[in-house]
């Protein structure tokens, strides 16, 4: 028994070691010569999916609507540079040319779309990008809704009477950041950190729904914006931390010596640098998952269709309609996101003001006291 | 060429990328039914509380989408740093 068993292993042994590395001659094409491949690249471009979908979520210095053929719809944006040798300089995007490729004043696009000066030299890139337009769009809108709104309360409307309008839309999403996100866990402090709870869910909110819209940037899905709002999350709940929260992260409770030693590093990159990562890493990641999952269904089209024309609009509607049962999704998910993000940092402020572990009420377990 | 040869010629690390991500996506699935296996027993125990359990699913639930999302990034990266 045992010597079938060993002559078996020493079997599969040699078979795989015979197709792993033993050399087999295979019959090779020769592939086209770089030279040729060069000229004729620019017409018969292979469908490249995946940088058609990076080129959709990356930020760009040019509002791209869509392509026809050679016309490209879009509006180039504002370029603004900053450099050590030259200063300030400002000219349009469209100095780059249809491909991105001429060389302006000494400033070119490299093959990433960042700008770099001819000469090597520091470039600082101020420009206003797409995301930075649709950031001011957001905002823009953002502070006439709620300007509107607070200006019918001051009438009176809402107060002494009922509510009308977007009134009945805004008040409920402020009554539920207030009551089911700031008072549950800052308690009697919660109105002094409600502007910002209410300022951090609402922009969220409002840049995920915005930038569902087809053409719109993807402002939420980048990191420097969610690294932005996860620091200052971060500066606002060190700035609400207390001696009581600090000596337990550096002397924790309730565990043995041993434990504490192990725990104490741990707590300290856990304040400082996990729990904000893991705000900045959870909003930044479900966005741009949300519009990958979008962008391939749509680049599916166009893959079936550089198979067979008909094969790409037969499949068509079969991908809108996944892409629209997806929008469904991402809906849902930009105001669980934005609800997220807001209820995390009043946890976490929650959990400095009252010191760490035995809080009233923060939602931890309590530990089992006889 | 061996077949080693091939499937490391093959890019292994996009292999591995997609691998990864599709075991984030196991993981997250599992996690997030398991909470809403929990929410679902609970609301039919005390149909009273289904609001606050509601609230709790859902919070938790990010929190496991997020660990998920954390793999799908490092799948990512894997697949796009070659």
């Amino acid at each position: 028994m045992a010597k079938n068993s060993i002559k078996a292993l020493l079997v599969a042994t040699l078979s795989l070691f015979m197709i792993l590395f033993c050399n087999i001659c295979t019959a090779q094409e020769i592939t086209a010569l770089p030279t040729e491949h060069h000229t004729t690249e620019k017409k018969e471009e292979k469908l490249d999916p995946a940088k058609i979908i990076m080129d959709h979520i990356k930020d760009s210095h040019e509002f791209h609507f869509f392509s026809i053929g050679s016309f490209n719809a879009s509006i180039p944006l504002p370029v603004i540079i900053y450099s050590p040798a030259n200063g300030f300089t400002e000219f349009s995007s469209s100095k780059f040319g249809e491909d991105g490729d001429v060389i302006y004043n000494g400033y070119g696009l490299d093959e990433n779309k960042q700008i770099y000066s001819s000469d090597g030299a520091k470039v600082y890139d101020f420009s206003i990008t797409k995301n930075v337009v649709q950031m001011f769009i957001a905002l823009a809108l953002l502070v006439w809704i709620m300007t509107s709104v607070a200006g019918k309360y001051k009438t009176g409307q809402g107060l002494t009477k009922a509510p009308a309008g977007l009134q009945n839309a805004i008040e409920p999403i402020i009554t539920f950041v207030r009551d089911d996100v700031a008072r549950p866990n800052l308690g009697k402090k919660a109105d002094k950190y409600l502007p910002y709870l209410l300022t951090v869910f609402f922009f969220i909110l409002i840049n995920n729904l915005v930038g569902l819209f087809p053409g719109s940037a993807n402002v939420t899905g980048n990191t420097a914006f969610t690294a932005v709002l996860g620091v200052i999350s971060l500066v606002v709940i060190l700035f609400s931390t207390n001696r009581h929260f600090w000596g337990h992260i550096f002397w924790p409770p309730g565990v043995p010596f041993l434990v504490k030693l192990i725990l104490i590093p741990i707590e300290l990159a856990g304040v400082l640098l996990i729990k904000p990562a893991a705000l900045i890493i959870r909003l930044f990641a479900n966005m741009v998952a949300g519009h990958i999952i979008i962008l391939s269904f749509i680049v599916l089209i166009f893959i079936f269709g550089a198979m067979a024309t008909v094969a790409g609009y037969g499949f068509s509607p079969l991908s809108v309609a996944f892409a629209v049962f997806i929008y469904c999704i991402e809906i849902l998910v930009a105001f669980i996101q934005a609800f997220i993000f807001a209820n995390l940092t009043a946890v976490f402020i929650g959990q400095s003001l009252e010191g760490g572990d035995h809080g009233e009420g923060n939602g931890h377990d309590d530990p089992i006291i006889a | 060429m061996s077949l080693l040869n091939i499937l490391l010629d093959a890019s292994l690390a996009n292999a591995g990328g997609a691998i990864g991500a599709g075991l984030a996506a196991i993981g997250a699935g599992i996690g997030i039914g398991l909470i809403g296996k929990g929410a679902a027993e609970s609301v039919a125990r005390q149909p009273e509380a289904a609001n606050d359990i509601r609230g709790n699913m859902i919070l938790t639930a990010a929190f496991v989408e997020g660990v998920a999302l954390f793999a799908v990034i490092a799948g990512l990266l894997a697949v796009l740093k070659a």
